[in-house]
């Protein structure tokens, strides 16, 4: 283990601890107004008019017409409105708000207000849906010729549901302008994103708008996208009024209106030679976006360039769309669209093996990525990959294979016997931005600045736009620094960001926190060292200062127009078994052990490190089992945590979390993408451990009780 | 509203009086008029125990007790328990453990660790897990929640549930 890799205790959990730490709803200013939505009753149509009751002195009413740039907030498309215009593309889509001084007096002047429409078929779910935004196709090798020449050819579906992020704090800006100035503060993961929304939504330059992260109390990606809606209200009431502006959604307003995990439908069709070799794929993968596009090219992205998941298929063709549909736009959730190709992918295994009478690890193992594999893109894998030694490492902990082997002999549902089962699956994370995307669009900048300090010669304080947001980056990136520059860790200050402040060195997404930008704080940090030593008098007052941007090293190769080349700069891996239980008469499913092996290079820090993987790995099994989330009559079937349940201490045992040692040449100490693994293995496993104890290959998920009495009745 | 009315009651350990309506929640006066932003609201129904205080001594979910049900009562929050000998105890395992990440649910969870040391000091993991079972958390997946309450287990006398000599009783 490298020596930062010991843990340390975090330096924000005292605040946090005792309640002192600050959050968007704790903030208080004077004179300030609140602001309520009003929102559509129909999933779909033509808004013919909107009735609006007389508004008392000091309320105002916002709307789409309060944004001199456009109404619509940038999230990669620009075409999500703040506020209707002439339709409505889902249920609950706000058509306008209420700013007043009385918070309760907004949200009833709000539910005063109706609208009279036309309305137009809906779509609810990706089964129905005919247009799309997106349309992705890559092709590797020479899939027709395998599949002309196949001696058999086996297809199957697989379907994933809808997954809300249930970060625990709900989303929540408060907006003010002054001095021809705009000012955000909020719960957000990507202030550089707010800022430019802002910017093209108000027609202000970049000097007249600050956005400034509060504390974030947990985000998952769920905080990426709706921040730049949010955001844009505000600001807009803000503008109108002239006073600040707080809005702080309450849980279910935000369960309604927020984007969550894009639900999706993977046809795969496979191709295998008369000697059982499989030799091709040929993958359909829609993912269901929602009423707009905001983000979902991208996450389809992810989703087609990992279809396959762990495994090298030589001949593969792959078609990708984003679905549109009529609920909440589908937005960013931790692993981006791998969660359901990686999903599909496994259970597609599983299922060949039965076809070709394996054991699912036996042919699993046959095709696992291998060093100088190509990627589906036909991108090198050009770093060791361990999963020798991983499988090695999970036999030992869970005993895996010989308890497949017990449960498989054993006899499967009876009244009386709880019916058992175990699952392995592999997961693949490339971490950062996809293809070129380090390079052409972040552009990344860091900055580090000594200043003078009366309790030490100099502190060094880190100034990059990357959010903490409960996953430990306030600690580990002080740690690269503080270990690069060999100063005690009290020394490194790291705040949270205000783009007035720091430079942009991107969003807190894709894993690329540590990986991109700690890479970027290391170097900075050496050559920050140098700098003070030269220095003649280094700090009289002045800060010295280091900044470092990032350049994308030479020897990856990408072609945005074809999707080739090398999409992700480095890979992570892991190994995951679970193991069930299940109630033959109830069928609930109990999970009685989880274990898993990753490859992150080297850890930062090891107790943040499994922060984040048995947090991902509940988050991931409660995505396979009991997270369900419907469009039921066009609205959303689940909007509280009554009705939606996440996993709590009843839920799952703890997952016995190992890693290996396996450095990456390009990130710093070592380490690379970590936070979205634990998100992509553990629902494969899930599910094969179901269809094991059940005798049936399950092939979509949440796999209910409800689910299992239908399909196994 | 026209029908407010004074509230008294204790809170951390001193009396106090508030100006107060029917509808309001506990959650509301402690957050609004009591200025005590520790409780925290994550949903507003009772289902993730972010907003733990004690009544009377009893774990509840202020977002679920109207403010008029409190009259007379023994109210306290984390701002309160925080002047006691178990808070650090409590908050230091939580530290030491790993148990906190984004920390919005973070007071509550102390507030549940709290009430489930103070009935029984040395839990099992199963008592620790249903003790724990009305709050949520998203990010840890709990592991080093539990053995942030199993490192504070045997560490604390019933003592320490009281403020220290000379503060307020809580």
């Amino acid at each position: 283990m490298h020596k930062i890799s010991a843990s340390v205790n975090r330096s924000d959990a005292y605040d946090k601890i005792s309640g002192k730490a600050e959050y968007v709803s704790d903030i208080q200013y004077p004179d300030m107004l609140y602001m309520s939505f009003a929102t559509a009753s129909i999933q779909h149509g033509k808004i013919l008019k909107i009735n609006i009751p007389e508004i008392p002195d000091g309320f105002y009413i916002i709307d789409g017409k309060d944004f001199p740039g456009r109404n619509r907030a940038t999230i990669v498309a620009q075409d999500w409105p703040f506020f209707a215009e002439d339709e409505v593309l889902y249920y609950g889509q706000p058509l306008l708000a209420v700013a007043g001084p009385d918070p309760a007096e907004c949200g009833l002047l709000c539910s005063s207000i109706t609208a009279e429409y036309e309305e137009l078929p809906a779509v609810s779910v990706i089964e129905d849906a005919v247009d799309f935004f997106n349309d992705y196709s890559i092709v590797k090798g020479e899939p027709q010729k395998a599949f002309d020449s196949a001696a058999m050819i086996f297809e199957n579906s697989y379907r994933t549901g809808i997954q809300e992020q249930a970060y625990m704090e709900p989303q929540g800006m408060i907006a003010e302008y002054k001095n021809g100035v705009l000012t955000v503060r909020g719960s957000m993961q990507c202030p550089f994103y707010i800022r430019n929304s802002l910017m093209n939504a108000f027609a202000l330059d970049a000097e007249h708008v600050r956005v400034i992260q509060t504390e974030t109390g947990g985000a998952f990606g769920g905080k990426e996208d709706f921040p730049s809606v949010l955001a844009g209200q505000a600001a807009a009431a803000a503008i109108k009024s002239g006073k600040t502006v707080k809005v702080i959604l309450d849980r279910r307003f935000d369960m309604m209106h927020t984007p969550k995990r894009h639900p999706s439908l993977i046809d795969i069709r496979t191709a295998v030679d008369n000697s059982g070799k499989i030799t091709a794929m040929d993958i359909d993968c829609k993912i269901d976006a929602g009423a707009y596009q905001s983000l979902s090219g991208v996450v389809l992205e992810r989703a087609v360039f990992v279809c396959t998941g762990a495994y090298n298929i030589e001949n593969i063709s792959v078609r990708g769309r984003t679905m549109k549909t009529n609920h909440v736009p589908s937005g960013a959730f931790r692993g981006f669209g791998g969660p359901q190709s990686l999903f599909a992918a496994e259970m597609n295994m599983y299922f060949l093996a039965e076809q070709l009478e394996l054991s699912p690890l036996d042919l699993k193992k046959r095709y696992l990525f291998k060093k100088n594999d190509h990627s589906v893109t036909s991108g090198i894998f050009r770093d060791d990959i361990k999963f020798d030694e991983m499988i090695r490492m999970i036999e030992d902990s869970s005993d895996y294979s010989n308890k497949w082997e017990k449960y498989n002999t054993a006899s499967k549902k009876s009244k009386n016997n709880l019916m058992k089962g175990i699952g392995i699956s592999f997961a693949a994370h490339g971490g950062a931005f996809t293809g070129n995307g380090e390079q052409e669009l972040i552009k990344s900048l860091v900055k580090l600045s000594a200043e003078p300090s009366s309790t030490a010669p100099y502190n060094v304080r880190i100034l990059v736009s990357n959010v903490e947001m409960g996953q430990g980056a306030s600690l580990t990136l002080r740690k690269i620094v503080a270990e690069t520059m060999k100063l005690p860790l009290e020394r490194i200050i790291f705040n949270r960001p205000d783009t007035l402040e720091v430079p942009d060195s991107g969003p807190t997404v894709a894993s690329r926190t540590i990986m991109i930008v700690g890479k970027l704080l290391q170097d900075a940090a050496a050559d920050l060292s140098i700098k003070l030593q030269t220095a003649a008098a280094p700090l009289s007052g002045k800060p010295v200062t280091v900044e470092k941007r990032y350049v994308h090293p030479e020897e990856f190769k990408w072609d945005e127009s074809t999707f080739t080349g090398d999409a992700y700069p480095g890979y992570s891996w892991s190994v995951n078994v679970v193991e069930v239980e299940i109630d033959p008469v109830t069928y609930e499913t109990h999970v009685t052990g989880s274990w898993a092996v990753y490859d992150v290079g080297t850890a930062i820090d090891m107790k943040v490190l499994c922060g984040q993987m048995q947090g991902g790995t509940a988050q991931s099994l409660g995505y396979a089992s009991i997270e369900k989330m419907q469009i039921l009559n066009g609205k959303p079937g689940q909007a509280s945590f009554t009705d939606y349940t996440i996993p709590t201490t009843l839920d799952f045992p703890d997952t016995f979390c190992q890693f290996i040692d396996n450095p990456y040449r390009y990130g710093p100490f070592g380490a690379k993408a970590a936070g979205e693994l634990p998100n992509e293995g553990p629902a494969g496993a899930f599910a094969a451990a179901v269809s094991q104890a059940v005798g049936k290959i399950i092939t979509e998920i949440p796999v209910t009780p409800e689910k299992l009495e239908v399909e196994l009745g | 509203m026209n029908n407010n009315f004074t509230l008294s009651f204790t809170l951390d350990g001193r009396p106090v009086s508030f100006n107060s309506s029917p509808d309001k929640r506990l959650l509301d006066l402690l957050r609004e008029d009591a200025g005590i932003t520790a409780v925290r609201e994550g949903c507003g129904e009772g289902e993730c125990g972010a907003c733990s205080v004690f009544l009377d001594g009893m774990l509840v979910n202020s977002c679920c007790v109207p403010a008029v049900n409190v009259a007379g009562c023994n109210v306290t929050t984390i701002e309160g328990f925080s002047r006691t000998a178990a808070f650090k105890i409590i908050s230091e395992s939580y530290s030491e453990a790993g148990a906190v990440q984004c920390g919005f649910c973070t007071p509550g969870f102390i507030m549940a660790s709290a009430a489930l040391l103070q009935q029984n000091p040395e839990p099992t993991d199963d008592e620790i897990r249903t003790g724990l079972s009305g709050n949520l958390c998203r990010c840890t997946g709990y592991t080093m929640i539990i053995d942030a309450v199993r490192l504070a287990a045997g560490k604390l006398k019933p003592t320490d549930f009281s403020a220290p000599d000379g503060d307020d009783n809580l």
